[in-house]
């Protein structure tokens, strides 16, 4: 099948793109990599008036150091952040996630804000990116706004970016000498996660001084383990601390069923590929 | 429509397009490569993989107007202009890489895109790097030897001494 009919227009800045929106308000879609509305748009599960390509900007590219933080561009292509140098010693927990992200061709057109606006909760990027405390600036008519992953995702396909605003970049607090993990189990290669963990974690002296542990697929937005956590922060970095504490990992979640899994399965083997995911990232830390 | 300008296996052209054509479409439909297949018509099976800007992606996930401005390679235009065929192309031959043929293109793009990131992929490499591309027939066995004997001979004519694996066709 092909997409219904649309207008297109290919902005070369962000200030056209916000007034394009402006413009064509709820009759337009953004279209960052393509690589999830493409096949929404042919399946004619959406059928927009309007598609504003973000693919000519360039200012939305590219990984940055500033300060404390790796800034990753909207429009970066997974590729590019996966086989990036700053990411891999800031934010290794980033690269492992997208390196099992859906496969080469994919990783080559599908960009990391644009995965990350579709909010897909069994998406690859949100788990990872609440684990590190990442931050989504979002630009709008009156500048831009800074907003925690905490609040970023408000319900299933659904961010804190509203209808006449754009995702510019995604800064991610420095985490370097972190070990991190991506845990995550797949029916068939190169799909969505029946249930993923990401985990990242700082060990000082045999103790697990911090740790951050997201959760893909596992309710309607990626979660964050924090009882996990929270049972873990200072205790030694060990599998039996570890294996009880991962008893948490199913605290305030609800997980779809489905055919790939039922709910209180999903329960059961988010506790098991927790203590995997925190064992390998105390693992990368040195513990 | 939309005026889009691009250059396909070493050629400019230039068309005016729907926005919503997808790319595979204008390259079978407009230009006539029907070389590259539509296999899934849902972004999983990879039979359509062509290069764009250097880069395997899958044409019936990407937009012509997108491809505006850019170089695109097909399975038609990996051969030399005499017609020498290209080592993936020339590895599969040797290796028997395919069963009904129907994957084979974008096996061959994908695997060309593979070995210029990695140029020597172990086995279980040369799957990951594969995933995104099915092959019905399940002839899995003979595409990963063709690449390996791939590796092996693009290594052996990029260094005249050779040292790279031999692998021989199964």
């Amino acid at each position: 099948m092909i997409p219904a009919q649309f207008d297109y227009v290919a902005p070369t800045t962000v200030e056209e793109a916000l007034a394009a929106l402006r413009q064509y308000g709820d009759d337009a879609k953004l279209l960052a990599g393509g690589q999830s509305l493409l096949p929404v748009l042919r399946m004619r599960l959406n059928a927009p008036e309007w598609i504003i390509d973000l693919g000519r900007i360039d200012s939305l590219r590219g990984v940055r150091e500033d300060g404390d933080a790796i800034v990753i561009g909207a429009m970066t292509p997974h590729s590019v952040v996966g086989s990036d140098p700053l990411v891999a010693q800031h934010a290794a927990l980033v690269t492992k996630a997208v390196a099992e992200l859906a496969d080469a061709q994919i990783r080559h057109r599908g960009t990391f804000g644009g995965a990350l606006a579709h909010a897909d909760p069994a998406g690859d990027l949100g788990g990872p990116v609440r684990a590190l405390d990442a931050e989504f600036v979002i630009a709008g008519a009156n500048g831009t706004r800074t907003v925690s992953a905490d609040d970023f995702f408000v319900d299933l396909f659904e961010t804190a970016i509203s209808e006449d605003e754009i995702l510019t970049e995604v800064r991610i607090p420095k985490h370097t000498g972190w070990g991190a993990h991506h845990e995550k189990m797949v029916r068939v290669a190169h799909q969505w996660p029946i249930c993923a963990v990401a985990a990242t974690a700082r060990v000082e002296g045999g103790t697990i001084a911090d740790i951050g542990i997201g959760l893909a697929n596992m309710g309607n937005t990626p979660l964050r383990a924090g009882g996990v956590e929270e049972a873990l922060r200072g205790q030694p970095a060990t599998e039996d601390s570890v294996r009880a504490a991962c008893a948490r990992a199913a605290e305030g979640t609800s997980p779809p069923s489905d055919l790939n899994g039922s709910a209180d399965y999903r329960n059961h083997v988010v506790q098991v590929m927790c203590r995997r995911a925190v064992m390998g990232a105390l693992e990368g830390a040195g513990a | 429509m939309t005026r889009i300008n691009l250059t396909v296996d070493g050629m400019k052209v230039s068309d005016d397009v729907e926005p919503r054509m997808l790319l595979v479409q204008y390259l079978r439909e407009k230009l006539g490569k029907t070389g590259t297949v539509i296999g899934c018509d849902t972004s999983n099976c990879g039979a359509c993989t062509v290069h764009l800007d250097g880069q395997s992606v899958k044409s019936c996930n990407v937009l012509a107007v997108q491809a505006d401005g850019s170089a695109v390679t097909t399975i038609e235009g990996l051969a030399g202009k005499d017609g020498t065929l290209h080592p993936v192309q020339e590895a599969f031959r040797e290796c028997h890489g395919l069963q009904c043929g129907f994957c084979t293109p974008g096996m061959i793009m994908q695997s060309v895109d593979l070995l210029n990131n990695n140029p020597h992929p172990s086995e279980q490499e040369i799957r990951e790097g594969l995933e995104g591309n099915l092959c019905r027939c399940t002839g899995y066995h003979n595409i990963v030897r063709a690449v390996q004997y791939a590796s092996g001979h693009l290594a052996a004519a990029a260094t005249p001494t050779g040292a790279a694996e031999e692998v021989t066709p199964a």
